[in-house]
């Protein structure tokens, strides 16, 4: 593993600005989905998501759970719907950006978007689709009280460089990969380090978790059963951890915590691009599905107008006339003749089967 | 129609009534339960839906699967009497249930 969060860095951007027709924020269902559609009418698109792969929920929260409801396939897991979803956009060629977030986003002088993620590449594009869904997903706080203060200063969700953990003495909590992957990583550079869980049990890989006991068994790491409840410090420093376990509660000191409780969905920097929000929903109409910035479009989970049903059918019935919509834009001298795939010999020839 | 009480941390109870075969989860987002937030939808994927189950009802309840002790791992608090109420399907033997709400959800 290397020295960077596993959630980012998965593919090589040059940094140089990236010029297109749409961006798509969100690569679930609803975004793949708006690749084909905006694929059929010669509307070039790139797709940038937080996770580090594609599939949004589907892939993320339920890649083995039948979905019952897709019209014409009575049962498709989550993961089989996506791999579909990719088979079928193939032909459009999309650029997927992953494991990076959009962070800005403002208008240029001649209309376009320009639109920056947190590692820093830059698109201009002509028109922005968000298809966020349920918002970006973003490590899960533990409710400690007074968190927040401590948040970047002494308790951190991932691991940029390691050497800052040096010289600290480390409390990593959780049970999974990310929690034995960084207390294996970070145990030779740390002053001590302590693993707690709440149960003798871990769902990470077993090697890791061999090698994790026999650190313990060495006397080189310590293991703790048992669950975080209060932290004391000041200044956004920590200095010890109330830890509750079978035996009662005890403080022990800690100038360190690395807490690994999974993702939870945020609104994240949707919020300050300026458009009207409702409840952390986009609204949108229903002709268009554009939200209250001319050139945003807004579709899936994450918009919001009467009648609305967070269904992935729906979302893609979204797709289909934001495209229409994104095509007066896109390309406002060309006329739009409906087509069918079934029959129109150029659509046929975009999807590579004529 | 089987009766479910859920008691909020400062002791206000909610009584409600569910069909068999739903969850305690459905049960409590039909009528707006506080604090049982079921970000997933049931899916066994996020532990929003914790609960405790109260001692009494522990046996008839009985225990998490595997699955759900993986995912209790995402949970708050977490207690012997820890359940996801997305997991606890509704029968006429759990008729009078008693489950704590945990005061807060991840």
């Amino acid at each position: 593993m290397s020295d960077t969060n596993p959630m980012q860095a998965t593919d090589d951007e040059t940094g140089a600005p990236i010029e297109t027709d749409a961006l798509i924020i969100g690569a679930g269902p609803c975004g793949l989905f708006a690749v084909f559609e905006l694929g059929l009418l010669d509307i070039k698109a790139h797709v940038v998501d937080i996770l580090d792969k594609v599939g949004g929920q589907c892939a993320e929260l339920y890649p083995e759970k039948p979905i019952y409801d897709i019209p014409a396939l009575p049962i498709v897991t989550g993961q089989e719907l996506t791999d579909r979803l990719m088979e079928q956009i193939k032909p459009f060629g999309p650029t997927f950006h992953l494991g990076q977030q959009i962070d800005s986003l403002s208008r240029e002088a001649d209309g376009r978007f320009k639109l920056t993620t947190d590692r820093g590449q830059i698109f201009i594009t002509k028109v922005v689709v968000i298809a966020a869904g349920g918002g970006s997903f973003t490590p899960k706080r533990p409710p400690l009280e007074g968190i927040e203060a401590y948040e970047g200063k002494s308790v951190f969700y991932a691991v940029r460089r390691m050497k800052d953990f040096a010289d600290q003495d480390v409390l990593i909590v959780g049970g999974g990969d990310s929690a034995l992957d960084w207390t294996l990583n970070l145990q030779p550079v740390v002053r001590s380090l302590t693993l707690l869980h709440r149960r003798d049990d871990f769902r990470g890989a077993p090697h890791s978790v061999d090698k994790m006991r026999s650190l313990v068994a060495s006397g080189a790491m310590r293991l703790q059963i048992g669950q975080a409840t209060a932290l004391h410090g000041a200044d956004g420093q920590l200095e010890r951890i109330t830890i509750k376990t079978k035996d009662g509660e005890e403080q022990r000191p800690f100038t360190r915590m690395l807490p690994f409780f999974g993702l939870t969905m945020k609104l994240g920097p949707i919020a300050g691009w300026g458009l009207n929000l409702d409840e952390n929903l986009i609204p949108v109409d229903t002709e268009k599905f554009e939200t209250s910035e001319p050139g945003i479009f807004a579709i899936g989970d994450i918009n919001t107008y009467p009648g609305k049903l967070k269904l992935i059918l729906s979302g893609f019935h979204e797709a289909a006339l934001m495209s229409q919509a994104v095509h007066r834009i896109v390309h406002p001298d060309k006329k739009l003749l409906f087509q069918y795939t079934t029959s129109s010999s150029s659509l046929q020839k975009k999807l590579g089967v004529r | 129609m089987v009766k479910i009480t859920f008691v909020q941390e400062d002791g206000t109870r909610q009584e409600v009534t569910a069909e068999p075969g739903l969850t305690v989860m459905e049960a409590a987002k039909t009528e707006d339960v506080p604090g049982v937030e079921a970000e997933c939808g049931g899916a066994c994927a996020c532990a929003t839906c914790h609960v405790y189950v109260e001692p009494e009802w522990r046996e008839a309840v009985g225990g998490p699967s595997e699955m759900e002790e993986d995912m209790l791992d995402f949970a708050f608090d977490v207690r012997e009497e820890s359940r996801l109420s997305c997991q606890i399907r509704i029968s006429e033997k759990l008729d009078g249930l008693v489950v704590k709400v945990p005061s807060k959800q991840f």
